[in-house]
């Protein structure tokens, strides 16, 4: 009788019930969204039979591909920059004590919690001081690719630290004291133990971030300019003009790339190195 | 006099405010097994700490054999660590582990490799040296680790409480193993730990430490039968302890007992007398008592079974004593409420100031 | 010289930033640098991509919106702000907050049931419901909130098929109830996590000790699982709460022009409206509701994420 449940009572069969009604709400929609995307007929909500020629309407479309492309970049430039200062941030913070460490800290928590909106409105004021300024000097500098990396690179590190420092968090602190020991100067330590084994971390951070980037829309709406635009705020402005059959392709094609990044994510993240306590249990 | 192994002169570690270790002096000398002994938060590990390296001294010299490494990071220093949660590599199979220090020394392979499955027969472990970690039990775990240090042949093996997560039988045998491994191999062992029967036991000499100072070292024989001071009597076994006052150059306790002194001490200075619940006789009349032996009188209390032994409450003028009374087929049993004779060795008592 | 013992000999508490002072100063100075290093890329960044750009929101939100829709930063005013007071932005800011609070109280109580009877399966199970549970929040945020649009739409499925069997129109898009579905649907597994968290780390015999103190099953939860738990609802209640408050996609997809939140308000400053020192105005607004409910996060001892 684990937590004072009896199995079999009725409180039991209450909670599971409970259970088994969060999962439908869960995926039902998103199921149907699914079924619907092969529905033949353009009336979106009635049935006309199985086709996919919604799917090779979106796939044929240039401004899908354009937006795709422009999503991937910025996600490559955002993930590989944040994934690095991240990295170092939490390596920072975790392991050496230094003046600063609590600001860093407490900066590193402000992109999580702060609203898409708030972020969104920051980053666009931001450049746009930023090229009032630069005006001055000659370049003419715009929005576009540039900013938007910019902007997802200001919350991914945020994301990348967390995940690395939950994943440094769990390491036996003695096994760098046992290379140290065993004669690895810091560098070697770092390189053959620290890394290998935060590795998972490390690589779950950057599929975050590359997740996170390929996802967001209101930060990137804001400061992507004309040409720039990514997928997820092309699909957003089809939206906003209405439901269409194409529209549930294009995001079922989406949801399985999203699902998959990340089932990869948590599967890389399942790496050796859960200290030894665990074995000893 | 021959270098020692390891020499502490004046270490201090200081955190702040905080004094885990405070003035140590200690000489440590080659192919001894030597025992730090103390309770938690005794300082005992920051001292080790010190020696292997992960901690640097705030004040002091730490030498090993003649070379000064207070200052040192641990990688250059010629001395191996056995922790306490073995601290073996999860990335990487037993061979690798017990191969890493030799790797980082730029060891030949072939050498490598030739070493490190000597040292795995050397803790019967040969068969597994392909394991990970985890596929281990926590025995073999610390022999891996054992040989993960012994490999790179160091000046001083450093063990900061092994054995701790070990269950009790296999936390004995793995004490005769590591002994008589220390005396085959002939290094240096500084062992930390917490348990003193462990120390006593093991040790060829050991320090005993508590809030950070270090209050006598010795072999086990001197810091169990000759204490000198109420902490190492009190915590190392069961000790007894009366209360008592120097005067004419004898101790008075309470119910007008006097005892003898052997060194001179200052009249009127409080002291305690130390007695191992061992070293005392018991016996209903003074016909037993021999010539020259302090006594006390006093009644039984409670008598008490400890399947080999047996003991015997005893409340006396002088205060309480526990006597212990080995069992031995024939043994007369005394009973609670009984009036009978305490008596002793004078020279098996210790004398403390408090 | 005071003399205080760390309980165990193991290494010291993280808070000490400096040694004693003596012969380790210097390497300790070092490691000290290293550590500094490694995390001044990152707080450099934040500081420059995050803190500018917090202070030049400020100063947008003091300046005055010209007659052509751009800004105007020397004409310093107060003039956003009065407008905050307008009863229009009241009442948006008052149905953003509503909104948000019932959806963090409906996430609360099935979340909480949800975790718990997680919590007290097998141990393999847990990880298959809880990969279950992350599953469809891996999607895309945008696809999944489009679904309710979808669902809900009067050309949606749901719509037609009550029509179909004589049930009237369901009008449910457009409207408050739809926005909070599509919040709960996005931000449940926000307060699944750190419930389960909180209530798979309890410690159950202290329960048992209650029952054993003649405690009956409710009672025991009332005063020992669920205070126990508090870290965990507050944590769950804050990421819930925040941002939805905030929402912007969810409302805009979901709520129409009729159920406008601060979220689409507050982007409309900037596209439609061009009322820059407004739209700042509100936004520091909400960062400054962000930061309360922040700090009413440390107060409350929730600890991780």
């Amino acid at each position: 009788m684990r937590f004072g449940i009896r199995p079999g009572s009725l409180l039991e069969k209450a909670l599971a019930g409970n259970a088994w009604f969060v999962y439908a709400f869960f995926y039902l929609p998103i199921i149907t969204l699914v079924i619907f995307s092969f529905n033949a007929s353009s009336r979106v909500g009635i049935w006309g039979g199985f086709s996919t020629t919604w799917y090779a309407n979106i796939f044929s479309n240039p401004e899908v591909w354009d937006a795709l492309r422009n999503s991937l970049v910025v996600a490559a430039i955002s993930t590989v920059i944040s994934t690095i200062i991240g990295t170092a941030a939490a390596l920072a913070i975790d392991r050496y004590r230094f003046r600063g460490n609590r600001t860093l800290d407490g900066l590193l928590y402000l992109p999580i919690i702060i609203p898409d909106v708030t972020m969104a409105v920051m980053m666009l004021l931001f450049f746009a001081r930023v090229f009032a300024l630069v005006d001055t000097f000659g370049p003419r500098l715009s929005l576009g690719i540039g900013t938007i990396a910019l902007s997802h690179i200001a919350f991914n590190i945020s994301f990348v630290a967390v995940v690395v420092r939950a994943r440094l968090g769990q390491l036996d602190k003695s096994l760098e004291e046992a290379a140290r020991d065993l004669y690895a100067d810091r560098w070697q330590t770092f390189r053959r133990v620290t890394l290998p084994l935060i590795m998972p971390g490390v690589l779950g951070g950057a599929l975050l971030a590359l997740t996170l980037s390929l996802d967001d829309v209101v930060v990137t709406s804001f400061v992507a300019g004309p040409g720039s635009t990514t997928l997820p705020v092309y699909v957003f402005g089809l939206v906003r003009r209405g439901v269409s059959p194409a529209i549930n392709a294009l995001s079922t094609v989406m949801l399985i790339a999203s699902i998959a990044l990340v089932a990869g994510s948590l599967l890389v993240q399942r790496g050796p190195g859960r200290s030894t306590e665990m074995a000893r249990e | 006099m021959a270098e020692s192994a390891v020499h502490l002169e004046g270490v201090t570690k200081r955190f702040g405010d905080l004094v885990a270790v405070d003035d140590i002096d200690l000489d440590i000398g080659d192919g001894e097994f030597f025992s730090l002994l103390g309770p938690s938060g005794c300082g005992k590990t920051t001292t080790l700490r010190m020696i292997a390296g992960f901690e640097y001294p705030t004040e002091g010299s730490i030498k090993i054999h003649g070379r000064e490494v207070g200052l040192e990071p641990p990688d250059l220093r010629p001395v191996n660590t056995v922790f306490q949660s073995y601290a073996l590599f999860p990335h990487m199979n037993v061979a690798e582990n017990v191969g890493f220090g030799l790797l980082m020394k730029k060891v030949p392979g072939s050498e490598i490799e030739e070493r490190v499955r000597r040292s795995l027969d050397q803790v019967q472990l040969g068969h597994r040296a392909d394991a990970l970690p985890e596929q281990l039990s926590g025995g073999q775990q610390q022999r891996v680790a054992l040989a993960r240090a012994l490999v790179n042949e160091p000046e001083v093996l450093l063990l900061d409480e092994p054995l701790g997560a070990l269950d009790l039988k296999l936390r004995q045998a793995m004490q005769i193993e590591l002994k008589e491994l220390q005396e085959r191999v002939g290094i240096t062992f500084i062992y930390v730990t917490h348990d003193q029967e462990e120390a006593l036991t093991m040790s060829d000499r050991l320090g005993v430490m508590n809030e950070g100072s270090l209050l006598q070292v010795g072999t086990p024989t001197d810091i169990y039968e000759h204490p000198q001071s109420r902490f190492v009597a009190d915590f190392i076994g069961e000790i007894n302890l009366l209360d008592g006052v120097v005067s004419n150059g004898a101790v008075t306790l309470g119910g007008g007992y006097v005892l003898p002194l052997d060194h001179a001490v200052a009249a009127g200075t409080p002291v305690n007398v130390a007695l191992r619940p061992e070293q005392l006789r018991i016996s209903r009349s003074d016909d037993q008592v021999p010539d020259g032996a302090s006594r006390v009188e006093g009644t039984i209390g409670r008598r008490v079974y400890f399947g080999e032994s047996y003991y015997y409450e005893v409340s006396t003028p002088a205060g309480l004593l526990d006597v212990r009374q080995e069992n031995r087929p024939g043994l007369a049993l005394l009973e609670p409420g009984e009036r009978v004779v305490v008596y002793w060795d004078p020279s098996s008592a210790a004398v403390l100031e408090t | 010289m005071t003399v205080v013992l760390t309980p165990e000999d193991q290494h010291p508490p993280e808070e000490m930033t400096v040694g004693g002072g003596g012969l380790e100063a210097e390497a300790e100075a070092a490691e000290r640098r290293r550590g500094f290093l490694l995390g001044l890329p990152a707080m450099l960044y934040l500081l420059l991509l995050f803190v500018v750009p917090f202070f030049i929101v400020g100063i947008y939100s003091f300046a005055t919106r010209s007659p052509t829709g751009s800004t105007r930063l020397s004409d310093w005013n107060l003039g956003s702000y009065e407008k905050l007071l307008d009863p229009l932005v009241v009442s948006i800011v008052w149905r953003s907050a509503w909104i948000a609070l019932l959806t963090t109280i409906l996430c609360l109580a099935v979340a909480y049931p949800f975790a718990y009877y997680i919590a007290t399966r097998s141990r393999a199970v847990r990880n298959i419901l809880l990969v279950f549970v992350m599953i469809p929040f891996w999607s895309n945020f945008l696809i999944r909130t489009y679904a309710w649009r979808f669902l809900l739409g009067s050309d949606g499925p749901i719509a037609l098929a009550s029509e179909a069997m004589g049930l009237g129109t369901l009008r449910v898009l457009f409207t408050p109830v739809a926005v909070m579905i599509g919040l709960i649907y996005g931000f449940l597994p926000f307060m699944i996590l750190p419930l389960y968290a909180a209530i798979e780390r309890m410690d159950w015999r202290l329960v048992e000790a209650a029952r054993d103190l003649y405690a009956d099953g409710w009672t025991a939860f009332r005063k020992v699982t669920l205070p126990l738990t508090r870290p965990g609802i507050l944590a769950g209640s804050l990421l819930v709460f925040v941002p939805s408050f905030g929402a912007y996609v969810t409302p805009e997809i979901l709520g129409g022009a009729k159920t406008v939140m601060l979220g689409s308000y507050v982007v409309r400053q900037f596209q439609q409206a061009r009322n820059w020192p407004f739209g700042s105005a509100l936004s520091i607004v909400i960062m400054i509701i962000m930061l309360a409910a922040l700090i009413a996060r440390q107060r409350g001892g929730a600890r991780e994420l």
